[in-house]
């Protein structure tokens, strides 16, 4: 991902009047939409029936523990930065079976794979970090030689229709990590959203078909440059960063810090920020049984590791305090990250800033780690 | 093939090694899926136990016996609590093998010390018939089991039997013991001293609590065996066995995937910190 | 809980001590699951289902709703636990002593001839506690009342001889996993859901309302970092220690918290902790 917005001679401009041929598009050929709306004073990604439902004219301010959404000047789809979800409760949802078992009055056993099945999806709207997100747990859930079947199959099915940031909430810092505002790569449609509609590039074989469908009208020179402009502007606007360098030696040689137990005065170990991070991938397995001890449901359910049994051992409380969790979450995160993917955990998104009940801000936190270092 | 559902194995037999210990011999059901099993020593499988779920347990059985997996368990979790009930002929779920177990091949022509505390004997167990059953591959063979208790020893038999193995040397402690103990009454790690071998040509494999493996590195290093010829099993939290849960990891490492067996140069800035 | 045994049809008491009877409706609502477990339990006493047996009859597992009130309570409630093999403590009465302990916090005696016309009719003791502060109690299902799900997965483990699975993190995780919008951070709504012990499927949050904590403190709760960010809102030192003095004022963590914000109450230098 990157800061600027790359132009393409072969895309094309959809006024906001025609919006709804999109979505019609994306029926005709066979996908639900997921898509932008506003609920419960918050973006949250749900199955859009109509356009008129997506959030025009709203834009999110964002601070430290709050969110709020507000009337913008100008009435468009996109204005607003982001929601508490990406995409990550759409391929990595939060309780995703795994198999089942059915033990009969013998006492054998037997085991079944519970095989998804998913309806193709379009996901209208991805921003350029949740692109970077999806990556990550790509190569997390798909990457190595263990796969995860339900993870693939969603993934399989997924259209992603990105869309540039023209602007930045405050506490955003993507264009830090590198993964925003402009998408390069990642997404099959990407959208860039200008006062008078939007202008769309097909990146892939099925997002061409959805392409040729569409009301396209040429793209004037003028509407390139104003949305490169506005993204340019916004790279420019955002004020957090996260230091590009990876932040490991930082981190360990601060593993002993009192900061650490400073930040877990305000902690409250509830899990927030690793539920909203894109990348965060922890997940506990529960076992649930029928009343009559026949069948029993093995699932995957989203954990954190600021929960209580997350390094649990019988006779081993390897992170019992809360001090140890966030450094656990942090170290993981900006540093060992690197060892197990290559790159940093964090994509900039901001989310683990805003959904925090206390505002514990990490480009803070990393902020005292690195001044703590220069002072001593 | 059986990594992410279970398989069906029957209990053969169950062992009670201590009042907490047991031993669960188990076979797969499927005789097809029997024969295409096969582990490498130090390797774990996830039990399943009907309704109670699964936990990682290490195999101790002889990788060459084709008629079962052994699997020696200490019933403190809930999971293992409950399998401790579990009698011959009951029917568990099984999936495995899962990680990376004993240097067994770059041990070939080195001297060996295997260095175990408390229950940490049990996934040493499977590597010791394996050299065993290679005597000569391997130089002289140290195999050093300490326990808290002198009553928490189990398998005596089979480290008298070891014991006569050529070129061998069994030597056990205790921490606390009563009047009949005739093996070492302190630390396991003393111990070291006592072993044979050539530090610049020894594969050193230590299993046990993580403060007895610390000061088992710290006593071999200084007896001048090479940090990278020293090897440790590490026991975490464990939920999938396929290194996506992230409950196991050890820094960068996912302990059930890179692990459990790892190289110590390997996890060196990891090992034995407080909350890592 | 460690090892259960439990025969292969259980008998089951349901007892009522000081309560409104909502726990035990979590069984009678369960549907087809009360049908199921009827035949796998034998009820030998649930009053509110209209079988009654002596309070001595021996009973393999105790469900007890309600909190320890009068000095009838204390004797019944030997009885049953010197007669049950486990017993089973269900919903905040019995885990906390409920709304009902409000008045250990108060002048109890004295509200008593505010209330009623004879007060000394009226036979308590001076505190209503939680149950087990009188006897052992080998389960505790927190809630106000619980929930179905929590406690018929409860049964489910029981019957299946596994020790029920411990719940004690932060509600938040649940509300996350099902997708409703934080009312705290949109709404800056004192949501307790950081603090409580999760268990009712965020029910709360996902009406738009904020949890009032009626699941009890969860382990980890930092009520000093999350006060001081209601105070923020402007939330009065007086109404955080009412949230702490409510449902659960009876549960130590929720006491200990209500007790620290009232200290903050008629200070008006101090505003409660300040944060960094």
């Amino acid at each position: 991902m990157c800061a600027t917005v790359a132009v393409d001679p072969l895309a094309g401009f959809l006024p906001h009047s025609q919006l709804p041929a999109l979505l019609h598009a994306l029926h005709e050929t066979g996908y639900r939409c997921i898509g932008p709306q506003a609920r419960d004073g918050a973006i949250v990604f749900d199955e859009l029936q109509d356009t008129a439902d997506l959030p025009w004219g709203l834009i999110d301010v964002q601070e430290p523990g709050r969110y709020r959404l507000t009337e913008a000047t100008s009435r468009r789809a996109f204005a607003w930065a982001n929601g508490p979800q990406a995409i990550k409760p759409w391929v990595f949802q939060a309780h995703e079976p795994q198999w089942t078992a059915q033990r009969n009055a013998q006492g054998h056993i037997r085991f079944e794979a519970v095989h998804v099945a998913p309806q193709a999806t379009a996901i209208l709207g991805v921003r350029a970090c949740d692109l970077a997100a999806l990556q990550i747990q790509d190569c997390h859930f798909a990457g190595s030689r263990e796969r995860d079947a339900a993870y693939l199959a969603r993934r399989d099915h997924l259209l992603l229709i990105g869309i540039h940031c023209a602007r930045s909430a405050d506490t955003c810092f993507c264009v830090s990590t590198g993964d925003g505002p402009a998408i390069d790569r990642g997404a099959d449609l990407i959208l860039g959203e200008i006062d008078e509609g939007l202008i769309v590039s097909a990146c892939s074989t099925a997002a061409r078909r959805i392409f040729r469908l569409l009301p396209l009208e040429r793209v004037r020179p003028e509407q390139w440059a104003m949305l490169r402009q506005e993204v340019t502007n916004n790279a420019g606007s955002q004020r957090r960063a996260l230091p590009s360098q990876d932040l490991r030696n930082l981190l360990y040689a601060k593993l002993d810090s009192p900061h650490w137990s400073t930040i877990a005065e305000r902690c409250l170990s509830c899990g927030n920020c690793t539920a909203v991070c894109p990348t965060c991938f922890c997940h506990q397995e529960t076992d649930t049984s029928t009343l009559n001890g026949e069948w029993v449901t093995h699932a995957r359910e989203w954990d954190s590791c600021f929960s209580d049994q997350h390094a649990h051992l019988a006779g081993l409380e390897i992170r019992s305090e809360v001090h140890l969790r966030y450094r656990q979450w942090l170290l993981h995160k900006l540093g060992t990250w690197h060892e197990q993917y290559g790159r940093s955990g964090c994509v900039g998104c901001g989310r683990c800033i805003t959904w925090c009940p206390v505002g514990i801000d990490l480009t803070e936190e990393i902020s005292a780690f690195s001044s703590e270092e220069t002072s001593t | 093939m059986s990594r992410s559902v279970p398989r069906e194995v029957q209990v053969i037999e169950r062992i009670a090694e201590t009042a907490t210990v047991f031993t669960l011999r188990v076979r797969f059901t499927d005789s097809r899926i029997c024969r295409a099993y096969a582990f490498h020593p130090g390797q774990f499988n996830m039990l399943y136990l009907h309704g109670a779920g699964e936990i990682p347990i290490s195999i101790v059985s002889d990788p060459e016996d084709e008629f079962a997996l052994d699997h020696t368990i200490r019933a403190v979790g809930r999971v293992s609590q409950a399998l401790a009930q579990v009698q011959p002929g009951d029917r568990l779920g099984l999936r495995g093998p899962f990680g990376r177990g004993w240097p067994l091949t770059q041990a070939i022509g080195n001297d060996v010390v295997i260095l175990t505390g408390g229950l940490g004997c049990a996934p040493a167990v499977s590597a010791i018939h394996f050299i065993a059953n290679r005597r000569a591959q391997y130089g002289h063979l140290n195999i050093i089991q300490g326990v808290r208790h002198a009553d928490d020893m189990i398998w005596q038999a089979r480290y008298k039997a070891w014991a006569q193995l050529p070129d061998t040397e069994v030597l056990l402690a205790a921490d606390e013991a009563g009047t009949h103990w005739s093996g070492y009454l302190g630390h396991v790690t003393d111990l070291i001293e006592n072993a044979r071998f050539d530090p610049k040509n020894t594969i050193a494999m230590i299993c046990g609590p993580e403060l007895m493996m610390h000061n088992g590195v710290i006593e071999l290093l200084k007896s001048g065996v090479p940090d990278d010829a020293i090897y440790l099993s590490i026991e975490r939290n464990m939920h999938c066995a396929k290194g996506h849960c992230g409950h196991c990891q050890l820094g960068p490492h996912f302990v059930c995937r890179d692990g459990p067996v790892f190289n110590y140069a390997d996890i060196r800035p990891w090992f034995a910190k407080a909350g890592i | 809980m460690a090892k259960i045994t439990l025969p292969s049809r259980s008998r089951v008491a349901v007892h009522k001590f000081s309560s409104c009877d909502g726990c035990q409706l979590a069984f009678l609502n369960a549907g087809n699951d009360l049908l199921t477990l009827a035949e796998r339990v034998q009820f030998v006493h649930f009053a509110e289902a209209g079988i009654s047996a002596p309070i001595d009859t021996n009973v393999d597992i105790a469900f007890v709703e309600g909190s320890i009130s009068t000095a009838e309570d204390e004797t019944r409630i030997a009885v049953i636990r010197a007669h049950s093999r486990y017993l089973v403590a269900i919903g905040a009465c019995a885990t906390s002593g409920g709304v009902q302990a409000l008045r250990n916090l108060g002048r109890g005696h004295d509200w008593l001839a505010e209330v009623y016309p004879n007060p000394d009719q009226i036979d308590s003791l001076d505190a209503a506690c939680p149950v087990s502060d009188y006897v052992r109690v080998d389960l505790e299902l927190w809630g106000c009342p619980v929930s179905e799900r929590q406690l018929f997965a409860a049964i489910a483990a029981l019957l299946g001889h596994v020790a029920p699975k411990e719940h004690n993190d932060a509600l938040c995780m649940a509300c996350k996993a099902r997708g409703s919008v934080c009312v705290l951070v949109t709404r800056d709504e004192p949501c307790m859901g950081p603090l409580t012990r999760t268990g009712c499927g965020a029910l709360c949050p996902d009406f738009g309302r904020a949890c009032y904590g009626c699941f009890g403190p969860s382990r980890n709760a930092n009520h000093l970092s999350w006060g001081a960010r209601m105070r923020e809102f402007g939330v009065t030192p007086e109404s955080i220690v009412r949230r702490f003095h409510m449902i659960n004022s009876g549960a130590q963590d929720c006491l200990d918290a209500g007790d620290t914000w009232r200290g903050f109450c008629h200070n008006p230098k101090i505003d409660g902790p300040s944060k960094s």
